[in-house]
């Protein structure tokens, strides 16, 4: 059973959508889709724990070895990876019942269960493979399926957000094919590692470079780097509250993760940070994404707006610390992703609640919930602290090695913009303490109650890994540094 | 050199017809189609590179040995499922932009939400 | 080409469907010509069928005029220049068309060429590698469909459907009598549409065809009679709720394939250890995939092609009673 682990990690998922069918009660559903989770979730624990012992498994679909057959390769890096995007989701899976019932009509819940599946399914098996054209088919289940959820939201602007979302990315996607295809072509392969030894021997030829751009600017559109971010704000604010919590939480991620994999493992560092001025355009774009993303959501009027130009913003300090390019950045890069997730799905998790109160996520109907739903309110206030980078926060740790990697490359400039940037964080972040606790509570809705306990036990588990993390650093610092030093060929 | 590469250019420019109506136009089911496009005309391209000069279909057969190169038919075989999977799903929102919008022009849709916004 | 551009220049949408139609016949062509025999199957079964057929119920709904253009798309051109562009650079180390030693030939290909009718047993290497080779991509994509099969139904699916008025059933009447030759022609036709995608179905291995193709078909043969006897007498026959649930069977059985060499001790979708003989193996494998292919593929289809057209009566209906209420109040 043990050597079955990557291919279970996608398969379970992918089988446990069509089965969703067959059970009509939408609780049932949710029990099952819950089980569902927390057994990729256990999975990956065990994938995490067998790579950190026994170095890289390989599992040949199919049994046809790699060039030929497909293979799925599981490393440090894509195991890290995969255990966030497990644990996320079955922590907000675990929220999912309560907060449907509210904002779904009632024979839409299967279908959204089995579509939450679907594109769970898409992101282990975009991270799960070690083939390029695999990762293309994945990576359309887990957008389609995110397309569908984001348009089941209830305002109008859901689907127009969804439609501009799915125009958007599947121009990416395209881009993708089109890169894919042009590295197929000079090299004859579609294996991951096998592309990366044959492209030694092509890596000077033009068509390589185009092949390569077209993968970073199709990657680029996914993950939501400025200037290609305009699909999301709309798409995370008008999505089901759950959706946002999921998807915030992860689908930018794997993204990340395309390019880390695509740059480092396949193209090799000397051939991505040397051919193209692709350092120096991504460190600006990221640094540009920081400050415009922050100081636009300092004017939004819709708290999932503001959260969502704050996620664009960390965007960009995870491009940042990709692109400083040295072991230490990338760690940075991958503990920011593992500790954004943590705290955007506890935020958007806690607007969720909110919602689910109030029906609303205007700023200004915040007023007062600091002393009607202090839990909630305060989880919030947690998670923003985080985000702004507090000490004792896991926002803290990640900007901490962001700036230890880039005054160790020696761009002091970028250290310093880092820390300007997060001060901006705190302009917005203080926006909606004010409008909740220093306000009195709006005419009519005096007898707003505590969010319920199906909301507050993930809210609060995820607040408290956001501490954990924050002064316990030794699990995830380890594994990060681990997967990073993987990737520069540095033998710990 | 022109001769050997005409055809890549021909899928270059058909893709780029599709990639500017995607952009460029306003009306979405048109934006659908230039997506359709465009994604054709990648499918060209791929079918393209494998090509093989006298070569036959890959259906192994007597006394034929030249094969084109069946692996490229395969990739679009999947990509041509998964183009119709998103044209479907893409004009289902249309219909249903369409029912609530009233339209289905991105300019007006941009006002509505502009006078919805000015109105909350 | 010229097909391409004058989807840019019209403006009425009905014919740029009919347009893209061509195009996708056209593309079709092409890939017959060098040698493309399976995707140019299926392309002229989705890019001049289905995707056409989607397209016009769609707009049907959403109206056929594109508004004119009111700002000069110089930033979406330069764009798409700079593409262009790019791409044409691309081409400049790229190895001649056709050129038989590009490396495209000489790395993985020739083995499927070569060894495929050893290792796997069937004469269509496009099937060999689909339904083996690369079998967990051909997994993906019967996911995608069954992706988007639910998406739409998500999108679209009405909240119950009310009885129909008997004035709806006699205008129903009246257009069906109207079309007696085209009705009488087509349901001889479309024991043959049905027959001949149960042909493609089986007969992949050795020609070209496979599940996905034979399910398009089989799918448009239904549509074909749902679009001449109404949508409610084909519901009658294709009960919705049963073909949703077939499409989540197909996706299983693939799956489940997969699931069973698992449990004989082999990795996911290892088709050898399904019989005594690996050869055998793979047929069963291949042949129960394509079925599942195929299964999932034409009730997605038919399904989202129900929903749309559900959509549309349901739209019509309400523009009648609309109607029936404005001239009541005249009255």
């Amino acid at each position: 059973m043990l050597a079955h682990l990557p291919i279970l990690q996608v398969v379970v998922p992918l089988m446990a959508a069509p089965l969703c069918w067959f059970l009509n009660r939408s609780k049932l559903v949710w029990i099952f889709a819950l089980l569902v989770c927390a057994a990729t979730c256990t999975n990956s624990t065990l994938l995490l724990i067998e790579v950190m012992k026994s170095g890289t498994i390989t599992y040949e679909l199919g049994g046809w070895e790699a060039p030929w057959g497909i293979e799925l390769r599981i490393d440090k890096l894509n195991a890290f990876l995969l255990l966030i995007i497990s644990t996320i989701a079955t922590v907000v899976m675990f929220a999912a019942n309560t907060s449907i019932q509210k904002e779904l009509s009632e024979d839409r819940h299967t279908l959204f269960y089995s579509l939450y599946l679907l594109s769970l399914t898409g992101m282990y098996g975009i991270v799960a493979t070690g083939d390029a054209f695999n990762v293309f088919v994945f990576l359309e289940i887990s957008s389609l399926s995110a397309y569908a959820l984001i348009a089941l939201g209830n305002d109008r602007r859901a689907l127009w957000a969804a439609f501009q979302y799915l125009i958007m990315g599947t121009i990416g996607a395209t881009f993708i094919l089109i890169g894919i295809g042009m590295l197929y072509q000079m090299t004859g392969t579609l294996n991951m590692s096998d592309l990366a030894i044959r492209l030694v021997d092509v890596g000077h030829t033009r068509t390589v470079f185009v092949a390569f751009a077209f993968l970073i600017v199709g990657l680029c559109l996914k993950l939501a780097l400025f200037p290609l971010h305009l699909w999301l704000p709309n798409a995370y604010a008008y999505a089901p509250s759950i959706v946002t919590a999921f998807l915030a939480a992860t689908s930018t991620k794997v993204a990340v993760y395309l390019l880390i994999r695509f740059t480092f493992t396949v193209f090799g560092i000397s051939f991505s940070f040397t051919t193209l001025p692709l350092q120096s355009i991504l460190m600006v774009l990221g640094l540009v994404g920081v400050f415009v993303a922050s100081v636009t959501a300092i004017y939004q009027q819709n708290v999932k707006h503001i959260l969502a130009y704050s996620s664009i913003a960390q965007v960009g300090y995870m491009i940042i610390g990709y692109s400083i390019n040295t072991s230490t950045g990338v760690m940075a890069t991958l503990l920011h992703l593992f500790n954004h997730a943590l705290m955007k799905s506890a935020l958007f998790l806690a607007l969720g609640a909110i919602m689910y109160r109030i029906g609303s996520v205007q700023l200004s109907q915040f007023q007062g919930l600091g002393r009607q739903m202090p839990l909630t309110m305060s989880a919030i206030v947690i998670g923003g602290l985080s985000l702004i980078g507090v000490p004792l926060s896991v926002g803290f740790i990640s900007k901490w090695y962001l700036l230890i990697a880039s005054v160790e490359a020696g761009m002091w400039s970028v250290a310093v913009l880092i820390l300007l940037g997060s001060l901006l964080a705190i302009v917005y972040i203080w926006r909606i303490v004010e409008m909740a606790y220093f306000k009195p509570p709006l005419p009519g809705r005096e007898t707003v109650k505590e969010a319920p306990w199906t909301f507050l036990a993930p809210i609060w588990a995820l607040v408290i890994a956001n501490i954990y993390f924050g002064i316990d650093t030794r699990l995830s610092v380890q594994v990060a540094q681990a997967a990073s030093q993987s990737l520069f060929g540095i033998n710990p | 050199m022109f001769l050997g590469l005409y055809n890549y250019w021909i899928a270059i420019l058909l893709m780029m017809i599709g990639f500017y109506i995607v952009i460029a136009h306003g009306n979405l089911v048109k934006k659908l189609v230039g997506l359709t496009i465009f994604q054709t005309s990648v499918f060209i391209f791929y079918i393209s590179v494998g090509v093989v000069e006298r070569g036959s279909a890959p259906i192994l057969a007597e006394g034929i040995s030249d094969y084109s190169n069946p692996l490229p038919h395969v990739l679009i075989l999947t990509a041509i499922v998964v183009g119709i999977a998103t044209t479907a799903l893409g004009l289902a929102l249309v219909i249903r932009i369409k029912e609530s919008y009233g339209c289905v022009e991105e300019d007006e849709i941009q006002k509505l939400d502009q006078l919805n916004e000015e109105k909350s | 080409m010229v097909i391409a551009i004058a989807i840019v220049r019209t403006r009425n949408l009905l014919a740029v469907v009919m347009l893209s139609g061509i195009y996708g016949l056209l593309s079709a062509c092409f890939f017959v010509v060098v040698d493309a025999v399976d995707v140019a199957f299926t392309e002229a079964s989705v890019g001049a069928g289905i995707s056409g057929l989607l397209m016009l119920a769609a707009i049907t709904i959403t109206g056929r005029k594109e508004a004119p253009k009111r700002h000069k798309p110089f930033l979406a051109l330069f764009v798409v220049l700079v593409t262009g562009g790019m791409l044409i650079y691309g081409t400049m180390d790229m190895p001649y068309f056709g050129a038989a030693d590009a490396p495209v030939h000489q790395h993985v290909a020739p083995r499927y060429i070569n060894e495929s009718m050893q290792e796997v047993g069937v004469p269509n290497i496009v099937t060999a590698v689909l339904g083996s080779y690369r079998a967990f991509d051909t997994l993906g994509e019967v996911a995608v469909i069954f992706t988007a099969g639910i998406g739409v139904l998500s999108l679209l699916t009405l909240p119950r459907r009310r009885k129909k008025t008997s004035s709806d059933e006699a205008t129903e009447e009246q257009m069906h009598e109207r079309h007696m030759v085209v009705r009488i022609v087509s349901k001889a036709l479309i024991p043959f549409i049905l027959l001949f995608a149960l042909y493609v179905q089986f007969h992949g291995d050795f020609g070209p065809g496979g599940g996905f193709q034979a399910g398009v078909i089989f799918a448009a043969g239904i549509i074909l009679y749902t679009m001449l006897f109404g949508l409610d007498t084909a519901q009658k026959v294709f009960n919705p709720s049963i073909i949703q649930l077939l499409a989540a069977v197909g996706l299983l059985l693939y799956a489940s394939v997969g699931v069973v060499s698992m449990i004989n001790g082999a990795n996911f979708l290892d088709y050898n250890v399904l019989a005594d003989d690996p050869i055998d193996g793979q047929h069963i494998g291949i042949l129960i995939i394509e079925l599942g292919v195929g299964i999932t593929v034409a009730s997605v289809m038919l399904s989202i092609f129900f929903n749309f057209d559900a959509r549309r009566q349901a739209i019509q209906n309400s523009n009648k009673q609309k109607g029936e209420q404005d001239v009541s109040r005249t009255l």
